[in-house]
């Protein structure tokens, strides 16, 4: 009950606020379309398939992502330097209450955002199926650890340094090694050894290999991404814990 | 017949005891002033009382449940308004006084009714859905202790309840205070002596972490031979000026 009611107040601040709506839900489709267009201007006889609906679609879900942390962490952060959490804290709210009444409402907004942009991706080309179930499904690991990255930084960080950490850092270094906006198979070297021992290129990966039907290759993938998931979540719950401890207030 | 008991309650940061060694009483019912300068140890007081931070000593029973071994019923009979407007900036009124309502336990029937009894008694019902950030000051300010109010405490932490207010919105304020003496147990905590004269029965007087008095106005300015409270106050407090 509490947990449900925590949640619907987290989802209401976070719907409430038309960046957020932009990030969350408009961003997506503004990438889909733009790497629509890219590939319809690469010529046919060049058989470049980088942008391709089928390699576009599953990073660009899987980069919307991203921004969940952006909002997790704002919301903790938030609530914790304007006292709100202070007042919940002094509640008959448990630890559970607060882990859960973040991340739920975030995962069904994931939920939400991939569905609109796999969607949005069907209209421009990527077939329907049963794989693209399979791929939301697949990318909600990802989500997790970017909520948790971001409830890792909204308890230990004030609202203006999650937004320089979630926002603009997280979202460029996810983005750049995923392999959303570059080919980093073609470029290799360095910048995909980066990539591979990272989660968002694995991320991709499996996504993809959800959307062409290649099942026996997504586990690989989203293991290194399960890892990540798990302990950075983890790390988040320890940190809030000891911040509703309040032992160094 | 005293509501809180306070026997030995220490809270040490390292080096620096915050607060020292606090015994204290308080009555059912009473409006009970916790004043010092900033840094006294007001807040750490509530802090502990209210369970939000653990004390390194001492104990505190509150209402028959003690803060250490009992810390969830002591937080389901109080509550609290923080230093701070503590509201949820894109919720309605009705929606914040709602959530908390329902975080104690009414259902959403009570809830809404709680709610509206609350935004009455607040002067806050002509905007109840408005969201909460578009308020003024004052309004957020009583948004906020109606908050706390609205689960039914028996015991309130009121944490520097008028800070930053203009003097209309004061003594709003105060009114809606004055309003919950001798029903609800409110420790209060404030610099502004002239909100401790005109809310308080009885005052304690905190400097560096220890209490140094605690009485009537009447009875510390006795103690201290002063004409008025400030000066009992200034006296107390002489070694930190």
């Amino acid at each position: 009950m509490k947990i449900f009611l925590f949640a619907k107040r987290n989802a209401k601040e976070i719907l409430r606020d038309p960046i957020n709506l932009f990030f969350g839900m408009g961003f997506p489709l503004v990438l889909l379309f733009l790497f629509s267009v890219i590939n319809s201007a690469i010529p046919v006889e060049a058989n470049n398939t980088t942008f391709s609906i089928e390699n576009t679609a599953p990073g660009i879900a899987t980069f919307g992502t991203a921004f969940f942390a952006l909002f997790s962490g704002m919301l903790l952060a938030k609530d914790r330097t304007t006292s709100f959490l202070m007042r919940l804290f002094a509640s008959p709210m448990s630890a559970l209450d607060f882990i859960l009444g973040y991340t739920l409402p975030l995962l069904v907004m994931a939920a939400v955002q991939e569905i609109i942009t796999f969607l949005a991706a069907a209209l421009l080309g990527l077939p329907l199926s049963v794989n693209i179930l399979l791929a939301i499904l697949i990318v909600h690991p990802i989500a997790i650890l970017f909520i948790g990255l971001g409830l890792l930084c909204g308890s230990i960080l004030n609202d203006k340094a999650v937004g320089g950490i979630c926002g603009a850092l997280l979202t460029n270094i996810a983005g750049w090694f995923s392999g959303v906006f570059i080919p980093l198979d073609l470029i290799g070297g360095v910048l995909k050894q980066i990539a591979g021992v990272l989660p968002f290129y694995h991320s991709v990966e499996a996504a993809k290999e959800a959307i062409i039907g290649n099942y026996a290759g997504i586990m690989p993938h989203l293991a290194v991404v399960f890892v990540y998931a798990v302990i950075f979540y983890a790390l988040a719950v320890l940190a809030f814990r000891h911040k509703m401890r309040g032992d160094e207030a | 017949m005293s509501a809180i008991t306070i026997t030995n309650l220490t809270k040490k940061y390292g080096a620096l005891t915050a607060v020292d060694n606090l015994n204290l009483t308080i009555d059912k019912g009473e409006l009970f002033a916790l004043l010092g300068m900033n840094g006294a140890g007001k807040t750490t007081t509530i802090k502990m009382l209210s369970c939000l931070i653990k004390p390194t000593y001492g104990d505190a029973v509150l209402l028959g449940d003690s803060i250490n071994g009992n810390s969830n019923a002591v937080k389901q009979k109080s509550n609290m308004s923080p230093q701070e407007t503590a509201v949820a900036p894109n919720l309605t009124v009705l929606e914040n006084l709602e959530l908390i309502a329902g975080i104690y336990g009414q259902n959403a029937e009570t809830s809404r009714k709680s709610a509206k009894e609350m935004s009455s008694q607040f002067g806050l019902y002509d905007v109840l859905s408005k969201k909460a950030k578009t308020l003024s000051g004052g309004m957020q300010r009583r948004l906020s202790i109606a908050m706390a109010l609205i689960s039914n405490p028996q015991i309130l932490f009121l944490d520097e309840p008028t800070l930053g207010l203009d003097v209309l919105a004061r003594r709003k304020l105060w009114a809606s205070i004055k309003q919950l003496k001798n029903k609800v147990t409110i420790i209060l905590t404030t610099h502004y002596l002239e909100e401790v004269e005109a809310l308080s029965d009885r005052i304690g007087v905190m400097t560096k972490g220890n209490l140094t008095a605690v009485g009537t106005m009447a009875e510390l300015t006795a103690q201290m031979g002063t004409a008025n409270l400030e000066d009992a106050f200034v006296a107390l407090s002489g070694d930190e000026l």
